[in-house]
């Protein structure tokens, strides 16, 4: 029996409703439990000493002056926690040629950058930890330090790991037709060169590890801020030496994660390392600079890009070159070099053309290391994209929504392969731009604009389509021999008294997960959503799975939960079946209660059903099965990725005397398939927006040319606050993967892909009339007054 | 520098309206005293520098950040955290309609914006979206983007104004 979807007054239709989250209302009242409110017995607290300096030899510590301080217990060297834990190495196999040293807890003779954790202190107090941490003496020999991505290859830079014979991380060329010949017969040939900045996540609850070591059952226990338990379970137990089956990870209430919390830390390897060593729990908490300088950073591109049009506005071919640098090492175990992989796959991605040619060029360099963060690479590569776009389109005198509609995959081409090797199944971005013009009123906005300009004020409109990668197969990790798992299962139960409990791989960090799961698992068993239980987080209990990256816990852990409660419902009424002597098939679950499927007449409450299996399963025919679990795990097999599309426009103001850029308005419409929640939907949309918004006009990671980083504080690397962010539209259309029951993509990272080019593009359509134009972001006044000539120093 | 922070401190405090005595560090945030010696976790801390309001707490009747007040300086304060607030019910309907409007994703800043949106309900009227998200700037949110949060207070202020409530709720707690 399928769902009917379409029909959204079927029974026990949740699948598609506003529900409320199930664990909003603890966090409202102040009663959420994140890792710093856990207290345990015995706990000590750990504080590291960093490396001041971007690279330098380690030649000396001395441990006297913070052994003195009161309330330490031990400090340990990197050269310590190397003969307990082994280092690893981000790299996989399916990126050919990607290489990284090998990596340790804590610096061992070498440090590459600054915050790169050197001793750690373990004290009483985390205040007594942090000031003997101040006291260690270290002395660095300083080694050269290489900053800057485009000469790192040069041959007068000096290595970073002689051992690697240069600074270069991985590089992918990707060709596809013939770029050079069409260049030469195309109308016009735009160039730009583009600019991202370097960002951090800034979760507010700052990377947290509380482990606990029990030497009498040989069982670790670490409470942890992630976004993926059963990675961190199987990455403690293969450098730790534990039995993976002896490491337990629980992740409760996380505080933001956005890719961040996704990642090995050294910091909290030896947290685990020093747990095992002194067999009682040790709590890190990071504070805010060691969350600058020490959580992966993301998006530092340089990019020189071409794009080939006719006279038609027919995109003839896309030219990328992408550079960017990584920081000393390949991030374990998803490696750095994801990012401008990403860019090389998703650069032209909504567009029909033939011609495309890409590279990346990963470098190393001695800044923090950067790895996967909200909507991996789809930024770069939907600025790059769009910016290009409007760029030809100026240049032949055509509507940018226009130049799009030409170009855009027709909304019935599908299934298509992109000129990138990516394989659509199904999209839907003519219908997703008929959609955003209607929700913009594109023409009364354009009138807008002409009318504001007459009044000295300088408007601009910004279209950005896009597509994006979620429900990742194997292919996005496993298949280069990482223990990341792209299946996930869930396991639904019904309890005595009817309610159901439903455990599943996949996370909460605040998206809405549980909620998402209780609708499905209600809709799938059939009873309230409010009658279900979900638990997630902890690897003893749930079933294996990978927890949440790449905007796959609805498309693949919904669908796991989906046929774990179908299996189950089909449980529950073999039973009633066999106690109300009716043949299965014309009985439903309807609320709670087992129902006559045609007339919807009452049977038996489940409650009563539950009474009878679990109390007096003796009245039971022998023989009948009487579990009421079910287990179900989903991989998907026909796609590697299921895309998702969508389209966002910005208005704004663009203040020509200050270079101040003001929102007026943001539109997003996107496609992520079933929708299973429409309020959390739209609420990802809108959070993904404004942390593309920040990326656009405020945030970036500011390096001296000796590592230094500059901008270490909230109050200098700037963040969207409530005072400068606009009211966001937000449109859907729904196009459901095929590839499961449920239909869902991913929808939590598309706002953050388009919002960023949306905003270049409507600057640079307000700055056109003045032949100004910005490509390097983020767009602060003083890049907008540089571009209008207005500062020339 | 240790001989400095060593230094202890007697305070006598309210806290969600019980009387509190304790000997604390000269060092000790009011928020860290809060979290680590009465369990009132409910405050979070986050930056420590002031900036992004995770902390936010009311303290005679004004919202503060608890990690730019010592616990010394509270002597003689009557401190309310969200816990007391909810316990009071002086912020139920700001709390209700955070949940109805999904205003909070991970909830890390929630128990703060609570705060500071309730200081701005209980001086009465109904602000613009405007000046909600003025009063807002300082408390930073990287999960929803702001929008949900000003549309649930908003329609609390309306209510509250629709209500003739005005300023009453969080009387108990002003």
């Amino acid at each position: 029996m399928t769902i009917a979807f379409g029909n959204p007054d079927r029974p026990n239709s949740y699948i598609g409703k506003t529900v409320p989250r199930p664990n909003a209302e603890r966090l409202v009242q102040g009663r959420g439990r994140y890792v710093d409110d856990i207290v345990l017995p015995r706990m000590v607290h750990v504080a590291f000493a960093r490396s001041p300096v971007a690279h330098a030899r380690i030649t000396g510590i001395d441990l006297e002056a913070a052994k003195a301080v009161k309330g330490v217990l031990r400090l340990f060297t990197g050269a310590d926690l190397a003969e307990i834990c082994t280092p690893w190495v981000g790299v996989l196999a399916h990126l050919k040629g990607l290489k990284s040293p090998p990596q340790h807890a804590l610096a061992v003779d070498r440090a590459a950058w600054v915050g790169e954790p050197v001793v750690a202190v373990v004290a009483t107090t985390r205040a007594a930890a942090e000031e003997a941490a101040s006291l260690v003496m270290v002395d660095y020999d300083d080694l050269p330090v290489v900053t800057d991505t485009m000469t790192a290859l040069d041959p007068e830079t000096p290595l970073i790991h002689p051992d690697l014979g240069d600074n270069l991380a991985f590089r992918r060329l990707h060709e596809e037709g013939d770029v050079e010949a069409a260049k030469a017969g195309a109308h016009k040939v735009v160039s730009a060169r583009f600019r991202t900045a370097r960002h951090t996540g800034v979760t507010l609850e700052p990377r947290s590890i509380l482990v606990d070591w029990n030497p009498a059952e040989e069982q670790m226990t670490a409470y942890h801020a992630t976004q993926a338990p059963h990675m961190m379970q199987t990455v403690f137990a293969e450098h730790l030496a534990i039995p993976e089956g002896r490491v337990r990870v629980i992740c409760d209430d996380v505080g933001g994660s956005y890719g961040i919390k996704v990642h090995v830390y050294p910091d909290e390897v030896a947290t685990a390392a020093i747990a095992k060593v002194m067999g009682r729990p040790v709590k890190f908490i990071a504070d805010r600079l060691e969350s600058f300088t020490t959580d992966i950073h993301a998006r530092d591109h340089e990019i020189e890009a071409k794009i080939a049009v006719d006279e038609d506005g027919k995109i003839l071919a896309i030219d990328v070159d992408d550079w960017t640098g990584i920081g000393p090492y390949s991030v374990y175990p998803r490696t750095s070099a994801i990012e401008g992989n990403q860019v090389v796959n998703l650069c032209g991605g909504p567009y029909d053309f033939a011609n495309y040619r890409a590279q990346t060029t990963v470098v190393f360099q001695n800044k923090t290391p950067t790895c996967q963060y909200r909507a991996v690479g789809h930024p770069i590569a939907v600025a790059i994209t769009e910016g290009l776009v409007d760029l030809a389109a100026a240049a032949i005198g055509m509507d940018p929504v226009e130049i799009r509609r030409r170009n855009m995959y027709a909304d019935d081409a599908y299934p298509v392969t992109s000129p990138a090797k990516m394989r659509f199944e199904g999209l839907s971005h003519h219908a997703s731009m008929d959609k955003l013009m209607e929700l913009m009123d594109y023409d009364a906005l354009r009138a807008d604009q002409v009318a504001a300009r007459k009044q000295g004020k300088h408007r601009g409109i910004g279209i950005a389509s896009f597509i994006e990668l979620t429900n990742p197969s194997p292919f996005m990790y496993g298949i280069g021999g990482a223990r990341i798992s792209a299946q996930d299962g869930c396991t639904v139960r019904m309890d005595p008294d009817g309610s159901v409990v439903a455990m599943s791989g996949v996370t909460e960090q605040g998206q809405g997960t549980e909620a998402m799961l209780s609708q499905i698992v209600a809709e799938g068993v059939g009873v309230s959503p409010s009658r279900v239980r979900i638990i997630t987080g902890d690897t003893q209990v749930t079933p294996y799975g990978g927890g949440t990256w790449a905007s796959r816990g609805a498309g693949i852990g919904g669908e796991a939960a989906l046929q774990a409660g179908r299996a189950l419902r089909d449980s529950i009424l073999e039973v009633a079946a066999a106690m109300l002597q009716a043949d299965q098939s014309g009985l439903d679950i309807r609320d709670g209660q087992i129902v006559d499927a045609d007339t919807g007449i009452e049977r038996m409450p489940l409650e009563e059903l539950g009474r009878i299996v679990y109390f007096r399963g003796d009245t039971l025919p022998k023989g009948l099965p009487r579990e009421l679990v079910q287990t179900r795990h989903y991989i998907t097999s026909e796609y590697p990725f299921a895309f998702t599309n969508g389209v966002q426009a910005s208005y704004l103001e663009v203040d020509t005397d200050t270079g101040v850029v003001t929102l007026l308005k943001h539109w997003c419409v996107e496609d992520c398939g079933r929708i299973i929640n429409p309020q959390l939907v739209d609420e990802q949309i809108r959070g993904g927006i404004v942390q593309g918004l920040g990326g656009a006009l405020f945030e970036e990671i500011h390096y001296d040319q000796d590592g230094q980083l500059l901008n270490g504080s909230m109050a200098d690397y700037l963040v969207p606050m409530a005072g400068e962010m606009p009211d966001m539209v937000v449109g859907h259309v729904e196009t459901p993967t095929a590839e499961s029951e449920l239909g869902a993509k991913g929808a939590g990272e598309a706002g953050t892909a388009g919002a960023p080019a949306a905003v270049m593009n409507a600057i640079n359509d307000a700055l056109r009339p003045m032949g100004a134009q910005v490509t390097e972001m983020p767009f602060t006044p003083e890049r907008i007054l540089r571009a209008l000539s207005k500062i020339q120093d | 520098m240790t001989g400095e922070f060593s230094e202890k401190v007697d305070i006598e405090v309210t806290v969600n309206g019980e009387p509190v005595e304790a000997r604390v560090p000269a060092g000790r945030h009011l928020v860290d005293f809060l979290r680590l010696d009465l369990g009132l976790t409910g405050a979070h801390a986050s930056c420590e520098h002031g900036v992004c309001g995770a902390c936010t707490l009311r303290v005679d009747g004004e919202a503060v950040r608890g990690c730019l007040m010592l616990a010394a300086q509270a002597d003689g304060a009557d401190v309310w955290t969200i816990e007391g607030l909810t316990d009071q019910g002086a912020c139920t309907d700001l709390q209700r309609a955070f949940v109805a409007r999904n205003a909070l994703q991970c909830g890390f800043c929630t128990p703060g914006m609570i705060v500071a949106a309730n200081d701005l309900l209980n001086r009465g009227g109904i602000p613009t979206r405007a000046q909600i998200r003025e009063h807002l700037s300082g408390n930073y949110c990287r999960c929803t983007g702001y929008e949900a949060i000003v549309d649930a207070v908003e329609s609390v202020a309306r209510a509250r104004a629709q209500d003739g409530k005005g300023a009453r709720a969080g009387e108990g707690a002003a």
